[in-house]
């Protein structure tokens, strides 16, 4: 963040952005979009090619019929209309990773368009258009160190070559930085939901570039855009964005004029840098692709598809709101992945009372992480245990009490609540009425002073001897038989 | 018996027969090859080991009394533009001076198994890119019906390999007249099969949507039966069609009385040699003696093939081509400093003139601003010519032409003139947009006894006709 006296801050509110992001997406196909290699990350260099991932010449790209059905359920969990047709193209340029000289990608008749993500920013929501979704293939990997001879050479690993891409475009509907990122968290949280990627930026799984301009407020024409290439998290993507925004104004403000370029951002800094020009003065003369045939996905096809699409993170939070009657923010955090929020809801339904599961990780749970620093998906207890505890004070087995010592012990130790229940020994609270009753007698012989304003009318000082007898009995008292018991002996 | 000028039956019949032995065949053709080819330049590469190895294969299922496979013992040639498995691959090229494969083109791979043996890589105009052979980075071809000539291109050696004897049969590629203009330079028999017939894999792309892989032969017969081996579908190639394959030489039989054969003007205007146009309106005359209906037909928008055909073939041909940049095989560069300067000097040392003009030519007509009055302009021609056949097929069942303009020309006689040498494609290049079947036969000789051929053009996988129409002309002789 750049310092309060900086010129660009107090000319800041004339200015809007506008922000359009590129995210490139690899699909979890076990082969490749174009071959049959597998499609996996970390392994040995050069061990998972062959000829037509070699782009050794003769060799000829079959397409991948799950990498389209990957590329389609994303596109239609991103409301994309999809098109029946569409078509390959080549993008061509020279790199020493693209063994081809082209990437197979696809241009004017992409796979799907006209889709939309909702986001919300600051309580306001609003829809944040998707221009197109379409397919391609991801290039190799040039290699500058670990190897020998790193100094003067420069090596290519096609492990990553002809592994199956979506690009999805935004329209340039982003007004801020902030909506810039908090599209791209539902972006990924759409994508991880559909289970086609695992959007893992730290091993190029999920891509962003991001187109920026500003304009003065209120005017149609946008100003000249720069694009910010393969930013590595969501984080710098904003950082990125906001220094881009402060640049552009700045240059405008003293009279110059932003020229159309790529940059690229240095974290360590927080500056961006732009790309030298003859790495981007490219014409890439895309043609359609003849080695392929025009891509159908009929609509006997796209039922079958839409027939594996889940239930996304939005629908599901308005769904758990109203079925466990759980706060927004809760269902925020319960949602954060397919996999919890499936285990939150096999948890509840399988407790005898569902609401009591939700209560207990929004009262219990969500605080003991944020003590601890911790990711709901790295809790101690596990939605089952919690379904556990839910069901011991249900039956009135264990005092809330109980479960809040047990929880802090599962934290501390590390252990899911069943087995640190085990490991207390199965407590379980008191239900012997005799040794009660004689805590009881004893609290009340010990406080005639409260026992008469009681009897003089004052009820509310029932609440007083409740606590006097939770604490005498160490906690172990179950409340609604300590309620029972004094309500009886004081209006005896 | 002459081992040398063997057809693929007769060859396959003293195999199963025991009259000869693969080995002996294959041993008479580099016998032959040894003598004749230093003076005619065919072959590029030798595959002994791997013939050999081959012929002992054949010869034991012959000793055995097997039935044997359709090409058991045949030795074949194999253009320099098909991938072979550890056999060196240039594609004419200096860039691929040293390029192996480390697999079979499909064609190739379904000519062994159906008991071929594949004698060695023949020369050809540089990425196929030529009409005379002289385009091959290594060295010319020559006529073996006069040394002095071209053999055509760009499958100049696969042409003159079979008409010198030095090849059963041999496979080649059409771009744009790649198989029949040679074959009718050299006198034998040449096959573009339709596009999708044949599976494309393994074969060094030119122009993708243009290129198919087709046989040269002795017969017709022969083309046939090598066609039955390679064609049909192959799942390594999305554009080879599902489309049943015929018996094809069992559909020779059937005879051409009844089809109706178009003529079409557009074919005998201007520029075409007087003793080409008599030996082919000969022909003609023949195949309506034959019993065949002789159609008037109109290709109205043939004029038009030549400048779409080197629009839509250098554009492919420029992306193609790109993967030739020194980075992971072929030749490279040596004395460059940076990666832009490999790239550039890789590639001015790798490529010959006739392919730097047809990269620069393609890389122009796609830039950005172009694409629209080139490129898409083109393509929608291509689909009008395209039209016109399928109008024309609507009233006849085949359609003869000559092949090429004129007999085979002399060596150097164009190489200086580009576009005088796209010209000698004239009467090939509209099959090739259209994706129709064509063949090439001899029809005669000039007075100079240069051979000369007749074009029989076919609808979309309709082979047979246009083979049943060569075989009954050929046989009538």
């Amino acid at each position: 963040m750049a310092t309060t006296s900086h010129p660009a801050i107090s000319a800041r509110g004339k200015y809007e952005p506008v922000i359009g992001l590129e995210v490139h997406v690899q699909l979890l196909t076990a082969s490749k979009m174009f071959c049959s290699c597998a499609n996996r990350f970390g392994d040995a260099p050069n061990t998972n090619v062959c000829p037509v991932c070699l782009g050794l010449p003769g060799a000829l790209p079959v397409l991948n019929s799950k990498g389209v059905e990957f590329a389609v359920l994303a596109a239609m969990a991103l409301n994309c209309r999809i098109n029946e047709t569409s078509i390959f193209a080549r993008k061509n340029y020279f790199y020493p990773d693209l063994p081809k000289g082209y990437q197979i990608s696809q241009y004017d008749k992409p796979l799907a368009e006209f889709g939309h993500v909702n986001i919300t920013v600051g309580g306001v929501t609003k829809k944040i258009g998707i221009t197109r979704l379409h397919l391609e293939e991801d290039a190799g990997k040039s290699l500058h160190e670990g190897f020998p001879g790193a100094s003067e050479t420069t090596a290519v690993d096609l492990n990553r070559s002809g592994v199956p891409l979506i690009e999805i475009v935004s329209e340039p509907d982003l007004a801020s930085p902030d909506e810039a990122y908090e599209y791209l968290t539902r972006l990924k949280e759409i994508i991880l939901y559909t289970g086609v990627s695992d959007c893992n930026m730290e091993e190029g799984s999920l891509r962003c570039d991001a187109n920026i301009s500003v304009k003065p407020k209120g005017q149609k024409q946008f100003g000249t855009k720069t694009e910010v290439k393969n930013v590595n998290s969501f984080r710098f993507v904003r950082e990125a964005l906001e220094y881009e925004i402060e640049r552009h104004i700045e240059v405008i403000e003293s009279g110059g004029k932003i020229t159309q370029e790529s940059r690229l951002y240095n974290s360590a800094e927080g500056k961006t840098y732009g790309m030298r020009s003859k790495e981007q003065a490219h014409d890439y003369r895309y043609f359609p692709e003849p080695d392929l045939l025009p891509l159908v996905v009929d609509e006997k096809w796209q039922s079958q598809i839409r027939a594996t699409l889940p239930e996304l993170p939005e629908a599901l939070r308005a769904r758990l709101i109203a079925d466990y009657g759980i706060t927004a923010q809760d269902a925020a955090v319960l949602t954060i992945s397919r996999s919890l929020a499936d285990q939150f809801e096999a948890a509840a339904k399988a407790a005898k009372n569902p609401k009591r599961v939700a209560n207990l990780v929004q009262s219990e749970i969500l605080g003991r992480l944020k003590a601890k620093n911790l990711e709901i998906d790295h809790s101690p207890i596990s939605m089952k245990g919690v379904a556990a505890s839910a069901d011991l004070m249900e039956s009135g087995a264990i005092s809330s009490k109980m479960l809040k010592d047990l929880y802090d012990l599962a934290f501390e130790q590390n252990k899911d609540f069943p087995t640190i229940y085990e490991e207390a020994g199965r407590p379980e609270q008191s239900r012997d009425t005799g040794a009660l009753e004689k805590i009881i007698d004893e609290v009340i012989a010990a406080n005639p002073k409260q026992l008469e304003q009681y009897r003089g009318g004052k009820k509310t000082v029932i609440a007083f001897f409740v606590g006097q007898v939770m604490k005498a009995s160490k906690g172990q008292a179950n409340p609604q038989m300590v309620n029972d018991l004094l309500a009886k002996k004081l209006d005896a | 018996m002459n081992p040398n000028g063997l057809t693929i039956d007769a060859a396959r019949s003293a195999i199963q027969e025991r009259k000869a032995t693969a080995f002996d065949l294959v041993d008479a053709h580099y016998e032959k090859i040894a003598h004749e080819d230093e003076k005619i330049g065919a072959y590029l590469t030798l595959s002994k080991e791997r013939a050999l190895e081959k012929a002992e294969q054949i010869d034991v299922l012959a000793r055995k009394g097997d039935p044997l496979p359709p090409l058991a013992g045949v030795p074949v040639g194999i253009k320099d533009v098909l991938c072979t498995r550890g056999v060196r691959t240039t594609a004419g090229s200096k860039i691929l001076g040293n390029f192996i494969p480390p697999y079979d083109c499909t064609a190739v791979a379904r000519m062994e198994s159906a008991g071929a043996i594949v004698l060695g890589k023949l020369n050809c105009d540089e990425f196929a890119m030529g009409s005379s052979n002289e385009n091959s980075a290594w060295k010319p071809v020559h006529n073996p019906r006069d040394l002095s000539r071209v053999p055509g291109g760009s499958s100049g050696g696969s042409a003159a390999a079979v008409a010198a004897d030095m090849a059963v049969a041999t496979l080649g590629s059409d771009t744009g007249g790649s198989i029949r203009q040679p074959a009718s330079f050299c006198g034998v028999v040449g096959l573009m099969p339709t596009y999708g017939r044949v599976s494309r894999y393994g074969l060094i792309a030119f122009a993708s949507s243009l290129d198919r892989i087709g046989p040269f032969s002795k017969n017709v017969k022969d083309a046939a039966t090598v066609l039955g081996v390679i064609a049909g579908r192959d799942p390594m190639d999305s554009t080879s069609a599902e489309t049943p394959v015929p018996d094809y030489a069992a559909e020779l039989n059937k005879g051409a009385r009844g089809l109706r054969v178009g003529v079409a003007k557009e074919y005998f205007g201007e520029g075409l040699d007087g003793e080409v146009r008599a030996s082919v309106e000969a022909a003609i005359q023949k195949l309506a003696s034959l019993g065949c209906e002789i159609v008037p037909i109109s290709l109205p928008h043939m004029k038009y093939a030549i400048p779409v055909y080197y629009i839509i073939a250098t554009v492919e041909a420029s992306s193609n081509l790109v993967r030739f940049d020194g980075v992971r095989y072929g030749y490279r560069a040596k004395d460059a400093r940076t990666l832009s300067q490999m790239y550039r000097r890789t590639r001015d040392q790798g490529f010959g003139a006739e392919v730097k003009r047809r990269i620069m030519l393609g890389t122009y007509a796609l830039s950005a601003g172009y694409y629209d009055a080139y490129y898409l302009k083109a393509q929608r021609v291509r689909t009008l010519l395209t039209r016109d056949f399928e109008e024309a097929f609507k009233q006849v069942d085949a359609i003869v032409t000559p092949t090429s303009p004129t007999a085979a020309f002399k060596l150097g006689e164009k190489s200086d003139d580009p576009l005088a040498m796209y010209l000698a494609d004239i009467y090939t290049v509209t099959a090739d947009l259209a994706g129709i079947c064509g063949i090439s036969i001899p029809c005669g000789e000039t007075k100079e006894k240069l051979p000369i051929g007749m074009q029989i053009l076919g609808k979309h996988f309709d082979e047979s006709t246009i083979l049943r129409v060569a075989h009954a002309y050929e046989q009538a002789g």
